[in-house]
């Protein structure tokens, strides 16, 4: 039996092994469409930066999974590591196997950056995510990918009340990048028996500010645009477009008309849902893939005062956490683009009774927002349409709850 | 008899019941059977001049009666009217 040192051996492959310059490399990815450019560094290597069109495969599985992505053994294939000398091993091991056209890069990735060439630094998870998001990267309706798609994805909750409260904590969970919050209130003692995101200590606070200490605490990746105005036909496409998906917990009837037409003119997906007492409702509004809007189920606002509103006929604390959790999951499944939404259905549930029941929601072809012929093409006084006189501040707090009161 | 599904903010007409029984073969029929039965109900549901107002949704199982035949929309026994109103409560 022969020895071999770490350099007799190195000098020996470099006899054996036909090796390439990164510049040969370059011109070759450039000319030859059937080159294979196999990448053998550690992951964490690749993570830091590859070449693009590379392959990955770590050294330690060359030999297991050449053959998925090489099948032929006489096209080329180059082999890269960090230097030069790992991928003269991957190269004789590549040879063993019998491919005919092998060749190491020499120089590696390292002279491959050096030279000025481009490369591409992949977008990867932190070890902190990929173990926070391992119950979700696990399965194959979110994965790394879908995950990731989250943590870029931008959401705007209308209202951080008692809807908003528990979506808001569970985006923020899930690891949905930018949430943006619009709500001009400050947390009320009242609101503790169901705004589970506001705390005793929030009282009189913000609760834009109140909603955003509560997501830091629990996830560092989240980041919270808080929007402490009222949300007008003035600056409501300013706001939603800066999102991808518009989640509604909204109290009166003029921002509900307002957001819808809003997301309807900006073709943003909207998740909307509302409480009374013991009874929720929640559907998704999606009329960029031909769904029906909030006008197509309501065409017109029920006069001020005929429908009252929570703080005049209450609402059971844990009903929205059921109804906001479920404006939660559409929402997420809207951004992964996974399973059936709610588009189309109206989901009623009874508390009380312990039922869920589920109504068809009609895309109405005469809609003056969604329709065939839409006649409202920019954002009116819905002050007016919905009969509060103007002179009322109507925002997401405001005013129709006092005219629903008087 | 049909059941008809009452909404939380109508259920002070009908002795808090979230379900009535109603006779009649027609959503108009079933209205005012209602309104017999309990009195006020169909002004909340219907304008002056008998319509159905355009911000209360009335189902026969799961559809809504304006994609089907309107107040004329046929209704059997084994049918399930629901009565659903635009609900703005969600924030405050």
């Amino acid at each position: 039996m022969s020895y071999l040192s770490r350099d007799q051996l190195m000098a020996k492959l470099r006899k054996e092994i036909k090796e390439i310059s990164v510049h040969e490399l370059a011109e070759q990815m450039e000319s030859d469409k059937d080159l294979t450019v196999v990448d053998i560094r550690g992951l964490d290597e690749w993570d830091q930066g590859n070449i693009k069109g590379s392959i990955h495969i770590p050294r330690g599985f060359l030999e297991l999974n050449i053959e998925t992505h090489a099948r032929d053994r006489d096209k080329p294939v180059a082999v890269l590591c960090a230097g030069g000398v790992r991928s003269l091993l991957g190269a004789r091991d590549l040879e063993t196997m019998g491919y005919t056209n092998v060749f190491s890069v020499a120089g590696g990735f390292n002279g491959w950056k050096n030279a000025g060439f481009n490369f591409v630094v992949p977008r990867v998870m932190t070890n902190e995510q990929r173990q926070r998001y391992s119950r979700h990267t696990i399965m194959p309706e979110v994965g790394e990918e879908g995950q990731l798609k989250l943590l870029d994805s931008k959401v705007l909750i209308i209202g951080a009340g008692g809807l908003g409260s528990p979506t808001a904590i569970y985006l923020a969970a899930a690891g949905v990048g930018t949430i943006g919050i619009v709500d001009f209130d400050v947390v009320d003692t009242s609101n503790l028996q169901r705004q589970i995101i506001h705390k005793m200590e929030d009282v009189d606070k913000p609760k834009v500010e109140s909603a955003a200490r509560s997501i830091a605490q629990l996830n560092p990746d989240v980041k919270v645009i808080g929007h402490r105005t009222q949300i007008t036909s003035q600056n409501a496409f300013d706001i939603i477009g800066q999102y991808d998906l518009v989640i509604n917990g909204s109290d009166n009837f003029p921002t509900r008309y307002l957001v819808n037409d809003a997301c309807v003119i900006l073709g943003k997906p909207l998740v909307d849902a509302s409480i009374f007492r013991f009874e929720g409702q929640v559907t998704v509004y999606d009329t960029a893939n031909d769904g029906p809007c909030y006008r197509c189920l309501y065409p017109d606002p029920p006069p001020p005062g005929e429908v009252p509103s929570c703080a005049e006929g209450g609402v059971f604390g844990v009903l929205p956490g059921i109804i906001g959790s479920l404006e939660a999951v559409e929402a997420i499944k809207l951004l992964l683009g996974e399973g059936t939404t709610l588009a189309g259905r109206l989901l009623a549930y009874d508390a009380l009774e312990a039922e869920f029941r589920e109504l068809k929601v009609a895309k109405d072809k005469n809609c003056p927002v969604c329709g065939e012929h839409p006649t409202v093409t920019e954002l009116i006084d819905y002050h007016q349409f919905c009969g509060v006189p103007s002179a009322e501040p109507v925002g997401i707090n405001g005013a129709v709850k006092e005219a629903a009161l008087a | 008899m049909t059941t008809v599904r009452i909404p939380s903010p109508l259920r002070r007409y009908t002795n808090g019941q979230s379900k009535v029984e109603s006779s009649g073969t027609s959503i108009n029929a079933i209205i005012d059977d209602l309104e017999a039965q309990y009195p006020g109900v169909k002004a909340r549901l219907c304008d002056d001049s008998g319509q159905i107002k355009r911000y209360v949704n009335v189902f026969v199982n799961d559809e809504e009666i304006r994609t089907l035949q309107g107040g004329d929309t046929p209704v059997g026994e084994k049918d399930e009217v629901s009565i659903i109103p635009a609900m703005a409560g969600g924030q405050a």
